[in-house]
């Protein structure tokens, strides 16, 4: 019997244990270093909140993976032998494998700034990272501000994280606006109100220079490059991520940033897959880069990935882009491609709509001559995924998807509906006289 | 804002301290006045019975029921007991003990509790309302900006099953245990009502009129806490608004209103067999002696539970009667909510939950059957068994100590919906209906779950929600009651409530959404 070892608990390795599970008899291994259990890394926020206990991040109890056959260990891997195919952990054993998966995930990112290796510097990637944390900022008298450094969606939720303990905290953004890499500007400032709502010192165009000491090694207060030093006894490095492959420098396995892999996951090796964070594609594909550090590609790979292992050789060919993410209140989805101000594309037009009021708006991007449609951002607003994939497949033009906005509402019943003031202002600003069609069951549930 | 919940907190516990205190304090004196209309309208013909209480409490005082009711009791039994020696069988009281003593402590009070109904109504209730608003009213600027507030709810004692969880679990417990089977203790209660209970229906309080006004009391004001913390949510105000509505006017207001008019007291949400028994011998002669109302009540309660139910429960599932109308319910969205991540989400419990349900549910029709028939029949005994006394079973078991003791004791440590998972008769039949025949649906939205777990945290109903929204499918469970919260907690923006088609509603899938087509193709449609 096949034996398929997977390294890495995470969704990625997780979703091709099960799917492998499915569709086959082979022998599955899993080794993890961080977890004994399969638990969702986008949670560990919610833990140290008090939203929920750990074990509430676990999608499956632990019965689940001996009824499943598939084997768990605890270990971590230092060396791979693609030759004699098999992999040496920490403790010296070795584990035999005939076919085998990389799914290791990131690492934050560390920019070598002076003093990052400080007591109470961390990333917030790992479940050690969390426990770290909770022993590090408990409360606002052990921890009387915290400076967190990189504006994106970690960034922002360790904010959340601290102010929900009352802890002061200083965040640190390289850009201009907040995200503003991604998020077109309007998005991007609302944001920025969003984040001083909540109390946070936000600091835009601000970088951290470097880390001071005090004399028990302990981080007591970051430098940054507009002159400042700011007292604290907490570092949150969130500048983003990085594919965790070190252990795999000098495996002969062809590395870049992550592991290289082809439009099948394949590694240069045979019989080796790279799947998740960790996974880098020779080229990129469509808008997508070639790095995807998000749940659900990691997912999908896994998904892909068992296919190929089980016989049904198949190409990692990811659909529309799709995310979301939750910004302090703000619930943020996001369809298609709506590039911000820096990485527009010369022929992306917006349209973008802002309540008067509450903190809502959307942005839909659209081909500025052929007018179709091509992605939208929306805060405050719950879209249908399943709707928005198929005008894009059908490369609706954008005045299609003003007309049926309504089937696209993904809100909770009751709520206040905003499609009538987004086609309005779409009227006044384009000169169209669209009248929103009723909302349609039949329409929704087309594909039922 | 910290130190008006403060102060509101301390209000709070003084108002349930006095009323923790009333069952055990308080004067007593029976006069013979009193004593000799308790024998009129309660038709006793035991002499002894008499002579004993004349004796023994007439006249005399007591400090506290405790003193009183053993003295009572005794009197009951040893009376009952000479009467049966000597075959005197028409001189046997059937009245309970508890109930007896209850009814003379209740004629029998005086001293500062019963000659000062208003100031305690307001050193009790008063206290407990305004501490309690207080204690949530600041929440309004406490909670900062509107959205999903938990924070602090695991790191919290008494959110988390910590000494407070299970001081108002013991609390709880000995409430309900004392409501169904030592009324006599809540006499000095029914006090502090009668003046609420005069104007409504022309009758002094007993002590199921102080349950219901203090149910509807609690729910009142922890519905202000809902308000406050879901001001976000329609659905959840919405919602709020309507069980409240249900509970003050239909299970409250209404039936006490009917008793003044001379009808039967009745619920007109309370459907059978949550409403177990509607079908007892003794409720369908009262209702057939009342007239054209009591034929109307009839003919209503059956086609609510056979036509008006199920139709409602195919078009909006079954959330239109657990989380928007009934009064069980109504506590557990509101008095529950703080313990509601307390349900258990494992695979046993859900098996346990099947069981149990389901032979609540089978236990309820049997039972009615075996009555309808003794009805019909004019026997007492099915097959052998005593009709009344499983009658007397069922309301022991499932009426007092399920639905209540553990229904609503347990909430701090069990979470809000013990009784609606795992016994109320009326969820079973309803979520048949929901499974196989409704339009009510937790939509999926494509392939936005990152299996955080919130949804299923926040299950009331035990219901693991992320299961099923991290395949992508919609959620068809005959348990769900339709809260929303799911809904409301995730942050993806993931979960939907809605009424949509049939076709289609039930779509596993292997492949989420977002992934390759061919692939999802090929998986899917095999």
């Amino acid at each position: 019997m096949e034996t398929i070892v997977i390294i890495g608990n995470g969704i990625s390795g997780v979703t091709a244990a099960r799917h492998i599970r499915k569709l086959s008899d082979k022998r599955i291994i899993i080794i993890s270093a961080e977890s004994e259990y399969f638990f969702s890394r986008t949670a560990l926020m919610y833990v140290y909140m008090g939203h929920m206990k750990f074990e509430h991040t676990q999608p499956y109890e632990n019965w689940f993976w001996k009824k499943n056959r598939i084997e768990l260990v605890h270990g971590y891997v230092t060396e791979v032998d693609h030759k004699k195919k098999q992999l040496l952990l920490k403790d010296k054993d070795t584990v035999a494998y005939d076919k085998l998966i990389i799914a290791t995930g990131s690492k934050p990112n560390r920019f070598g700034w002076p003093g990052q290796d400080l007591k109470g510097v961390q990333g917030l990637y790992s479940k050690q990272e969390l426990e770290q944390l909770e022993k590090d900022a408990p409360d606002k008298k052990t921890c009387n501000r915290a400076v967190i450094v990189g504006g994106g969606l970690i960034g922002i939720e360790l904010a959340e994280m601290l102010r929900s303990r009352d802890i002061p905290v200083t965040f640190l953004v390289r850009e201009s606006s907040f995200w503003n890499g991604v998020l077109p500007e309007g998005e991007s400032q609302m944001i920025n109100e969003h984040i001083r709502e909540h109390h946070i010192d936000l600091r835009l165009s601000t970088n951290l220079v470097e880390i001071l000491a005090d004399e028990n090694g302990r981080a007591r207060a970051v430098v940054t490059d507009t002159g400042d030093t700011i007292e604290c006894n907490l570092v949150g490095l969130t500048a983003g991520v990085t594919p965790n492959v070190d252990f795999l420098k000098g495996s002969g396995i062809e590395l870049g940033r992550g592991v290289k892999v082809n439009q099948f996951l394949e590694t240069n090796i045979h019989d080796i897959y790279g799947i998740g964070d960790c996974a880098e594609q020779h080229e990129a594909i469509g808008n997508r880069r070639p790095i995807e550090a998000v749940w659900y590609t990691g997912r999908m790979m896994g998904e892909t990935v068992a296919q190929t292992i089980c016989g049904n050789k198949i190409a990692y060919k990811p659909g529309h882009w799709f995310n979301s993410a939750k910004f302090l209140d703000i619930e943020y989805q996001t369809y298609g491609w709506v590039f911000s101000d820096n990485g527009r594309k010369d022929y992306e037009e917006h349209f973008h709509w802002r309540h008067p009021k509450e903190k809502i708006c959307i942005t839909i991007s659209y081909h500025k001559q052929s007018k179709i449609f091509l992605g939208i951002n929306t805060f405050g607003i719950r879209m249908r995924h399943e709707i928005f994939d198929q005008w894009l497949t059908e490369e609706r033009s954008v005045d299609h998807v003003m007309e049926y906005l309504k089937d696209a509402n993904f809100d909770p019943e009751f709520y206040a509906k905003y499609e009538g003031a987004i086609v309005k202002s779409y009227n006044q600003q384009f000169g169209t006289t669209i009248q929103p069609k009723k909302k349609s069951w039949k329409r929704i549930f087309i594909k039922a | 804002m910290k130190t008006i919940k403060n102060i509101g907190l301390v209000i709070f516990l003084i108002g349930l301290g006095i009323f923790t205190a009333l069952p055990l304090i308080g004067t007593f004196s029976l006069s013979q006045l009193d004593f000799d209309q308790l024998v009129l309208d309660n038709r006793i013909k035991s002499e002894l019975f008499i002579s004993a209480v004349e004796q023994g409490v007439v006249g005399k005082q007591f400090e506290g029921m405790q003193s009183l009711s053993p003295v009572v009791a005794n009197a009951l039994d040893e009376a009952n007991t000479q009467h049966r020696k000597n075959k005197e069988y028409k001189k046997v009281i059937y009245i309970k003990s508890h109930d007896m003593a209850a009814m003379m402590g209740k004629r029998a009070g005086t001293g500062f509790i019963a000659e000062n109904k208003g100031l305690m109504w307001f050193l009790t209730f008063g206290l407990g309302i305004l501490g309690a608003l207080l204690y949530i009213l600041p929440n309004v600027v406490l909670l900062g900006k509107k959205g999903i507030k938990n924070d602090g709810i695991y790191l919290e004692n008494a959110t988390n099953r910590g000494w407070i969880a299970w001081m108002v679990f013991v609390f709880l417990v000995s409430f309900y245990l004392l409501l169904y089977f030592r009324p006599q203790f809540a006499v000095n209660w029914t006090y502090l009502v009668d003046p609420i209970s005069m104007n409504i229906s022309g009758n002094m309080a007993g002590h199921w009129f102080v349950y219901g006004f203090m149910y509807c009391v609690v729910m009142t004001v922890m519905a202000v806490r809902m308000y406050i913390k879901y001001r976000h949510n329609v659905y959840q105000m919405v919602r709020t608004t309507s069980v409240l509505f249900f509970q003050i006017v239909f299970a409250f207001l209404i039936p006490e209103i009917m008793v003044r008019l001379q009808m039967p007291y009745y619920d007109f949400k309370n459907a059978f067999p949550l409403d177990y028994d509607f079908f007892f011998q003794w409720n369908l002669r009262s209702l057939i002696d009342s007239g054209g109302i009591g034929l109307f009540i009839l003919v209503w309660g059956t086609v609510l539970t056979l036509v008006i139910v199920p139709v409602m429960v195919y078009f909006f599932g079954k959330r239109w009667y657990c989380s928007w109308v009934c009064g069980c319910g109504g506590l557990a969205e509101t008095l529950g909510d703080p313990y509601r991540q307390h349900s258990s989400k494992t695979l046993f419990s859900w098996k346990v939950e099947r069981w149990l349900v389901h032979g609540v549910l089978v236990f309820a029709v049997g039972m009615t059957l075996m009555t309808l028939y003794s009805f019909f029949s004019e026997t007492g005994t099915v097959l052998g068994i005593k009709t009344a006394s499983v009658q007397n079973t069922y309301s022991l078991l499932i009426g007092s100590i399920f639905a209540g003791v553990i229904g609503t004791g347990f909430y701090p440590i069990f979470g809000n919906r013990v009784w609606c998972r795992f016994g109320c008769p009326l969820a079973a039949y309803l979520g048949f209906v929901q499974r196989f025949k409704s339009r009510f649906r937790i939509t999926t939205n494509g392939g936005q779950c990152i299996s955080c777990g919130n949804c299923s945290t926040y299950c009331e109903q035990g219901i693991d929600v992320r299961a099923y929204a991290q395949k992508g499918e919609n959620i068809i469970r005959s348990s769900c009651v339709g809260c929303g919260i799911c809904s409301a907690v995730c942050p993806r923006g993931v979960l939907k409530l809605e009424n949509g088609p049939e076709k289609g509603r039930i779509n596993p899938t292997e492949i989420l959404l977002g992934n390759d087509v061919d692939l999802m193709h090929l998986v899917n449609d095999k």
